[in-house]
């Protein structure tokens, strides 16, 4: 191989290649427009991400009236603040409460609430995740770090394509004094997604 | 029954983890995401195809820890513009022997063209 050459470029990965097949082939039967795919990229790179959920967590904590309209419709209540879906989903906020921890999973794939959250972690596409957190989701919080009393129930919600959950976590006490933008700042992506909790 | 998988090994690595980890993926994920709202598929049928291969790749004996999951995602969106004919299998392969073939003969600092451009 040619290595020391500068007459060639080194072709990428078999996936890259693979991705540019793709590319090519959809943007000539007029299926994408390259820059509405570049537009996508920037987006989801620097645009969307978990600081979205936790204005949205700040806010409610603040106004009772907002929290109210989240509970009882999620994706209108963020589309106030300008967070939108792309794929039509429908958005539900579960609270956690005294009584009640929830913690969301996605059993089959990975189904995320992306306007809020970004793009999923890596250990929320792992099969461990997905197959434990059903199963025994007290012991999977433990490894997270959250430890769950034995007469708080813990709820699992099981994300689908048209239904994605954000967790409400529990606004941490002595935060009284605390602005809106402050209050975000406690809010983590781990604790919207109820394998943590807010900092304190 | 295998031993259920602990967390410690993958929870390190979250902490300010990329968005994506290679620009084939964050290409790969555009690429869905404006197919998509072009109408070639919906949002639903995506996920039920996601969650055959990853079912599949799990079968298989496929990485427990997510690692693969972009190119999971990538053979999703294969399959589907095949399945939808948008494309075929053969049109695919060729392209991207094309676009290796396009580096190769492209010198090293240049802009390699599109095949067929």
């Amino acid at each position: 191989m040619p290595h020391d050459s500068h007459d060639h470029t080194d072709p990428p990965s078999d996936l890259t290649l693979r991705v540019k097949a793709l590319e090519t082939a959809l943007t000539r039967k007029g299926y994408v427009d390259p820059a509405a795919v570049d537009a996508v990229v920037d987006t989801f790179e620097t645009k969307v991400g978990p600081r979205n959920g936790a204005a949205v967590v700040a806010k409610a904590w603040t106004d009772p009236d907002f929290k109210q309209r989240l509970l009882d419709d999620a994706s209108a209540a963020c589309a106030e603040l300008g967070f939108s879906g792309q794929q039509g989903e429908q958005l539900k906020a579960v609270e956690n409460t005294d009584d009640v921890h929830n913690i969301v999973v996605c059993t089959l794939c990975s189904c995320y609430p992306w306007p809020v959250l970004g793009l999923p972690p890596s250990w929320y596409k792992s099969h461990a995740y997905r197959s434990r957190a059903v199963i025994e989701p007290r012991a999977v919080l433990e490894e997270f770090g959250v430890s769950i009393p034995e007469d708080k129930e813990v709820r699992v919600w099981d994300s689908t394509a048209e239904l994605r959950y954000l967790v409400l976590p529990e606004r941490p006490d002595g935060t009284d004094d605390l602005s809106e933008d402050a209050l975000a700042e406690l809010v983590t992506r781990d604790s919207m997604i109820g394998t943590g909790v807010a900092k304190k | 029954m295998t031993h259920p998988q602990s967390f410690t090994d993958l929870l390190p690595k979250t902490v300010d983890e990329p968005v994506f980890n290679e620009p084939w993926q964050a290409q790969a994920f555009a690429l869905t995401v404006t197919v998509n709202q072009g109408g070639l598929f919906t949002w639903d049928e995506w996920a039920t195809c996601l969650s055959e291969e990853i079912a599949a790749d799990k079968a298989a004996g496929g990485h427990n820890d997510g690692s693969n999951y972009y190119a999971l995602w990538l053979a999703t969106l294969e399959r589907l513009v095949r399945d939808k004919g948008a494309a075929s299998g053969d049109e695919l392969a060729t392209l991207k022997e094309a676009w290796k073939d396009n580096y190769l003969a492209t010198p090293h600092g240049q802009p390699v063209p599109e095949p067929g451009a």
